[in-house]
């Protein structure tokens, strides 16, 4: 049988819903206690249209009600009760703030819902001094805020989880879950009560007796999945955790018995972090691309930043540099309250680095220096806000050019085609409006022309002359020019909004005019459709130089 | 060292006060306005351009092109410029004689940020040009703020050219300002040619001032003197004009 080779340590919260309500309680002002509860307190719940026990406290387990009884059985049996509707959201919530927590312990943690955790500790114990000390630990924190925790340590998640809810405080050595599963009750499945049925009517009591029965009998009569979860319960398959947020490559941290709060003091810490994140990269061969500092405050509120560089980035001065820029532009400034007990630096993306970093060729040099300016201000001012331009194969004059964040690629590679023939003026303008604005043209002096006059924003052009048409056709694979995916091309970056002409006949053709007034201003017209279809609508999209 | 001596010797160092430093000029292509700048446009300085009407605006993207050269140039905008004047088209750019390769635009929310972004790029000395367009006359671009560019620009040796739209001339720590308006094209013709300029150096902290019919010429990304009729010149040696009182 193979040995798993993760150690898993599982969390199981009982009584979150009321734990949650009690800590409320006690940290509401003196005049609000009233909503301490004197009587048992029970969360009821809806399973169908019948109220049952969702969750209880100590108190009330102690009365003999227990979890999913009938509501109005356990009112009949303790008389007064407290009874506070479910509020599962909120009981989410509180888990989701532990697992932030708890990410101080290591970084992938899994939830459990809707009350229990998974910590993949593996290679992280030593750090708290082994298995035990870690899991009372953990169990010692979570306790102490007010918590009713059970936990246990195993080499895969569901027998960790079993072993949590009916042996409080295991730790199964490698290869040891079959043994140590093995006298817990069938509901440690915690499966369908119609398979808990069938089990129960094969008389099999405990875990072990399932195991000692033969796999193909068991998915004969109770499906794959449950044979599956049985050979992970009994440590002989591995089952991945989901992580809740994505794992780092790498990553340096950084502990405090003593919560530090000064700007300098954390300036500090981030900077040797930095410092031993850089040498990892360096051994590697790596620079980072993602990299994001979480702050864990003693309280237990985690605050993450993240930045993203454009090219592979090693130097810790920079790294801290671009750090530093981004705490200065946060909205809601880094709060060390009582302090931060952790800090920890991870590289959650890491790339190659091309050989020759070090380059005395003043070209590279430069592409360097830009890249880093370009990275700067994408912290600053958010990576959508800073572009540069991808040529695209389309004839559409707004879907032409498509700006794309900065940082992504290389744009040197990139190809563009001349309009004009040599010596003509340009055919193109260099300024397109987000969405071509109509005009008032006087009914047309030639059928098929371009307008002698027109009024756009409140003011009269006078055409002195015209050159066109120039025909352009829509692109008919398209649904319409409109609509956002082809209009988000242009530099505005902003979502369009569906544009009114093209919402009543899409897909017209235009016929463009390049035209200069009277004072010498150069735009760029098009008329909507062609001119025996329909009454024609005008539109000036450009502003030539 | 006689009084007299001491005297001229401050007054030059005051008439030198905020200049930037001596960098070789760049020919724009029109002798005439280069002959009027000595020799070019000053790198490494703020030239600020006054655009009247849409079409004039393009002359500051033109300097820009032609200062930048093939070093990456950096386009600032805050949103409402872009909502108001246009996207930036990159096809436009090709076609006016710049490289869309080189360009790269910032977007910012407001001016004060737009001021900021161009301080961190000012600081880059590999930026060949920074064009930072700002509409109105916002608070935040007072005389402190242009000479920080101007300061900025003369450090690293990055040209920064200010556009302004509907904006006043106000005081500030350019070496020179255009006001540029669109020329119509020659009459007699059917080929309306390439974009001309009717740009007005009205102010120019080392040297004289002039008015210059500026054709701009995509295909080798300069200016030619515009061949429509004899405009008379403005005097050259008119004071820059003084401050008006700002608008609250």
């Amino acid at each position: 049988m193979p040995v798993s080779t993760r150690r898993i340590l599982a969390l199981w919260l009982p009584r979150l819903p009321t734990d949650r309500l009690a800590r409320r309680a006690k940290g509401a002002p003196e005049s609000n206690r009233g909503e301490q509860f004197s009587a048992p307190l029970v969360i009821s719940g809806k399973i169908g249209n019948a109220l049952h026990v969702h969750a209880l406290e100590t108190k009330a387990a102690r009365l003999g009600l227990y979890k999913g009884q009938p509501l109005a059985n356990a009112r009949a049996m303790v008389q007064p009760l407290a009874i506070v509707p479910a509020d599962e959201k909120a009981d989410a919530a509180l888990l989701d703030a532990i697992a932030d927590w708890c990410d101080r312990f290591t970084p992938l943690v899994s939830l459990d819902a809707p009350d229990g955790l998974f910590l993949d500790i593996t290679g992280a114990a030593h750090l708290f001094d082994g298995e035990t000390a870690m899991l009372n630990l953990v169990m010692k924190k979570i306790a102490d805020q007010g918590f009713a925790v059970r936990a246990a340590v195993a080499g895969t998640s569901l027998a960790a989880r079993a072993l949590a809810r009916y042996a409080h405080g295991s730790i199964v050595p490698p290869g040891g879950e079959a043994a140590a599963v093995a006298p817990l009750p069938i509901a440690a499945f915690e499966c369908d009560d119609k398979i808990l049925r069938a089990l129960r009517h094969a008389g099999l009591k405990t875990i072990g007796m399932v195991a000692t029965r033969l796999s193909s009998e068991l998915s004969e009569r109770l499906g794959k999945n449950f044979v599956t979860g049985l050979r992970v319960m009994l440590g002989a398959e591995e089952q991945p955790l989901a992580p809740r947020r994505p794992l780092p490559d790498l990553m340096a941290e950084q502990h405090f018995a003593e919560p530090i709060v000064t700007e300098h003091a954390i300036a500090a810490s981030l900077l040797s972090l930095a410092q031993s994140l850089s040498g990892i990269l360096e051994r590697e061969g790596r620079g980072v691309r993602v990299l994001q500092a979480a702050f864990f405050r003693a309280d237990g509120k985690v605050t993450r930043i993240t930045i993203r560089t454009g090219e592979a980035l090693r130097d810790p001065k920079v790294m801290l540099r671009l750090l530093n820029q981004k705490l200065d532009t946060l909205a809601d400034p880094l709060d060390p309250g009582f302090g931060f007990d952790l800090i920890r630096l991870e590289a959650l993306l890491a790339e190659e680095t091309r050989p020759g970093t070090l380059s005395f060729d003043s070209d590279e040099n430069a592409r360097r220096q830009i890249g880093f300016l370009i990275d700067r201000l994408s912290v600053r001012f958010g990576t959508t806000r800073v572009q540069r331009f991808v040529a695209q194969d389309s004839h559409i004059p707004e879907a032409a050019g498509v700006a794309v964040p900065a940082q992504e690629r290389d744009f040197e590679q990139q190809n563009w085609t001349l309009k004009r023939r040599p010596g003509d003026p340009p055919r193109r303008p260099l300024r397109l409006l987000e969405r071509p604005e109509e005009i008032s043209v006087p009914l047309s002096e030639v059928p098929d022309g371009p307008p002698l006059r027109f009024g756009w924003r409140s003011a009269r052009f006078d055409v002195a002359r015209a050159e066109g048409p120039e025909r352009i056709a829509m692109e008919w694979w398209r649904g319409s020019v409109g609509e956002p995916e082809a209009r988000e091309g242009v530099a505005s970056g902003r979502v369009a909004t569906p544009r009114d002409p093209q919402k009543n006949h899409p897909n017209l053709t235009r016929d463009y005019f390049r035209v200069e007034t009277r004072e010498g201003q150069r735009f760029w017209l098009y008329r909507d459709g062609l001119h025996h279809q329909l009454a024609p609508r005008w539109y000036l999209q450009g502003i030539f130089a | 060292m006689n009084k007299s001596a001491k005297l001229a010797e401050l007054r030059h160092c005051l008439a030198r006060y905020g200049l930037p430093p001596d960098r070789p000029p760049l020919a724009l292509g029109h002798a005439g306005a280069d002959a009027v700048l000595g020799g070019g446009l000053r790198p490494g300085a703020l030239h600020e351009v006054f655009a009247a009407g849409w079409s004039a605006g393009s002359f500051a993207a033109l300097l820009a092109i032609r200062l930048a050269k093939s070093k990456p140039f950096f386009w600032v905008r805050p949103d409402y410029e872009g909502m108001e004047y246009g996207a930036v088209s990159p096809e436009g750019l090709l076609e006016l004689g710049g490289d869309p390769r080189q360009l790269i635009l910032v977007r910012t929310r407001k001016t004060a940020q737009a001021l900021s972004a161009a301080s961190d790029i000012l600081a880059c000395p590999h930026v060949g040009a920074l064009l930072l367009e700002i509409e109105g006359m916002p608070k935040c671009l007072d005389l402190v703020a242009s000479r920080r560019l101007a300061f900025a620009a003369g450090t690293s040796g990055v040209t920064v050219i200010m556009l302004r739209s509907g904006a006043e001339a106000e005081p500030s720590a350019a070496l020179t300002r255009w006001q540029v308006k669109s020329a119509p094209s020659r009459n007699d013709d059917d080929d309306w040619g390439n974009p001309i300029f009717d740009a007005h150096l009205t102010r120019h902290r080392l040297g004289g001032l002039g008015n210059f019919l500026m054709q701009w010429n995509p295909q080798h990304a300069c200016f030619d003197t515009a061949d429509i009729g004899a405009v008379a010149a403005a005097p050259a040696h008119r004071p820059a004009r003084a401050s008006r009182q700002r608008r609250a």
